[in-house]
């Protein structure tokens, strides 16, 4: 198990090196600079700058640089916010991040879950095929027009939330609806079609024969079967809430790391964009490993 | 084989009369997507302005028509553009196989593992942001999931008897892929544009709503919904309108998309 966890994280450092250096050609291509001002400076000034965050080097040496600093764990401090490094940067902006990730995969997987089990226990039903059209809603809206949707009714008309920010957990009830529902629509639709093809095997039917009561047929042996397919979708899914939360971040100015992409973005703030980058990858990559180890974890049949 | 259902009825209906509307705007919009009146600025829905007027006093009805060409020009050019190259290369590596399907492999699985959203934003500031900025930086993204999904099948489809049969016959490789394994492929095909225009749809309009899309003079859908978001409070309209386009025509293509499947690719889903 430690072996295969490590040999995973060797695998991904090629794909972390990749993001690396694309994002960090990308970024250079990208016309203009850092610092770039309406005013002209003087010529000595922009050398000056340029000098101390070795701008005026090669391209390639200036890779070379900055991927010697990562690699010490230093992520170089920020363009724009002077005087602040990206790792303090990071350090303030990732936790709201990740808190919002994390609410808004309670979302998906406590929405998902038990409304694809109901769809599949009574297939057909009136209950299954409203489930199923809410689900087919769920995939089809934006998360963008969820969360202005949810902004306008539940924060403008009933002020029953804060429409921005994040002081309390309040705050984070309309960014992680906004962010998970969509992606519960998927997981509904996957449990439901895994549970009935569980439903309908032959150990199912051993289990009703001997005169076991449905809850304990459906939740301890029909759930149980199902659960894999979905455990393998939790890490895309991951990657998917993460960069989805650019937008929520955007909608709900929530302080994360999103919006300071989008800043850093405009602005030619070199080393905050690589840290962001790199900080969203390595998060994809984890996520990964970590479902499949998950899944080995749950299913005895799978070998690392 | 199973009849079309109800709602991929709809959906195939609504989303011809929005391709319609799209391509004969000038004709269908009651209004140009530009005139301004300021008299009638911010107007609530009437019988002259269907959907209203926003803060320039422009008719939101003609510019949701006009931006439909724009949002869904880009949703099937970046998906039909991203589709034929993940098709060659899937079908490449997985007819090939070996070595060389090791390698393209693992290239498709770095691709895989960037943070798609970031790279897009990235790759529209690069290169302006304009329509040819996000068709080039969705098509980056998005042509791997196709290679995966055509060379799982080709790798399939080859060793099909009737496929070894061609091959004894001494049929050359091109004539095998093209004659006999990509006709296979077409059921495939079909069901994966039609679920991956949405995807491409959403990506650009979502873009556009954060402000790094397509940028005015020319509206898609996600660029009006942004710029109702600045007034959502007091002038809801403006941004319900296209808000709805764009949910409509994405479900539209979803329900589309299961009826297809349902017709061409029993084995799928």
């Amino acid at each position: 198990m430690l072996q295969y966890f490590f040999r995973r994280i060797l695998h991904g450092i090629p794909v972390l090196l990749t993001v690396a250096t694309l994002t960090f050609i990308i970024m250079h291509l990208v016309p203009g600079g850092p610092f770039d001002t309406e005013k002209k400076l003087p010529p000595e000034i922009v050398a000056n700058i340029e000098a101390k965050y070795h701008l005026d080097r090669p391209l390639f040496v200036q890779y070379l640089l900055y991927m010697k600093q990562v690699v010490q764990g230093d992520l170089g401090p920020s363009y724009k916010y002077l005087g602040r490094d990206v790792s303090d940067i990071l350090k303030e902006t990732f936790p709201v991040s990740l808190v919002l990730g994390l609410f808004a995969l309670l979302v998906v997987l406590g929405v998902g879950i038990p409304s694809g089990v109901f769809s599949a226990y009574w297939q057909n039903s009136a209950l299954d095929r409203s489930l199923v059209f809410l689900a087919t809603l769920g995939i089809s809206i934006p998360s963008f027009v969820l969360g202005t949707l949810l902004i306008w009714s539940l924060s403008h008309q009933l002020h029953l939330f804060p429409p921005a920010l994040w002081e309390s957990p309040r705050h984070a009830i309309l960014p992680a609806l906004a962010l998970g529902l969509p992606f519960a629509g998927y997981i509904a639709r996957l449990t439901r079609a895994t549970v009935l093809d569980v439903l309908s095997s032959d150990y199912i039917r051993t289990a009703r024969a001997k005169g076991l009561g449905e809850g304990a047929v459906l939740f301890k042996h029909a759930l149980k079967n199902s659960i894999y397919p979905i455990v393998s979708v939790v890490g895309p899914l991951t990657a998917g809430l993460v960069t989805g939360s650019f937008v929520i971040e955007f909608i709900f100015s929530t302080p994360g790391m999103g919006r300071f992409f989008i800043t850093a973005v405009t602005n030619r703030d070199y080393p905050l964009i690589m840290g962001v980058t790199l900080v969203y990858a390595l998060l994809i990559v984890l996520a990964n490993i970590v479902v499949d180890m998950m899944y080995a974890w749950l299913d005895p049949r799978v070998k690392l | 084989m199973s009849r079309w259902s109800w709602q991929s009825r709809l959906s195939g209906s609504f989303l011809i009369l929005v391709a319609l509307a799209a391509v004969f705007a000038p004709w269908v919009a009651p209004y140009s997507f530009e005139t301004q009146n300021t008299f009638n600025a911010l107007a609530l829905p009437d019988p002259h302005h269907w959907m209203g007027t926003d803060r320039l006093g422009r008719d939101l009805f003609s510019r949701v028509i006009y931006g439909a060409r724009v949002s869904l020009s880009v949703g099937v050019f970046t998906t039909l553009f991203a589709m034929w190259i993940g098709t060659v290369y899937g079908a490449v590596s997985g007819y090939v196989g070996g070595r060389v399907d090791n390698v393209m492999m693992r290239i498709v699985d770095v691709v895989f593992a960037l943070p798609d959203l970031l790279m897009i934003i990235l790759i529209t500031v690069l290169l302006g942001r304009g329509a040819w900025g996000i068709f080039l930086a969705l098509t980056l993204v998005s042509w791997v999931t196709v290679a995966r999904l055509v060379r799982g099948e080709v790798l399939r489809i080859k060793e099909y008897t009737y496929v070894e049969a061609a091959r004894a016959l001494g049929a050359s490789h091109r004539r095998i892929l093209l004659r006999e394994i990509a006709p296979n492929l077409l059921g495939l095909l079909i069901v994966t544009l039609s679920f991956r225009i949405p995807v491409a749809i959403l990506a650009e309009s979502t873009l556009s709503f954060i402000g790094l899309g397509i940028s005015p003079p020319f509206s898609s859908w996600g660029t009006l919904a942004n710029d109702g978001w600045k007034a959502i409070k007091f002038y809801p309209h403006l941004i319900f309108f296209p808000s709805l386009a764009i949910f409509l025509t994405i479900l539209s293509f979803n329900f589309l998309g299961e009826g297809l499947r349902d017709r061409l690719d029993p084995k799928g889903g």
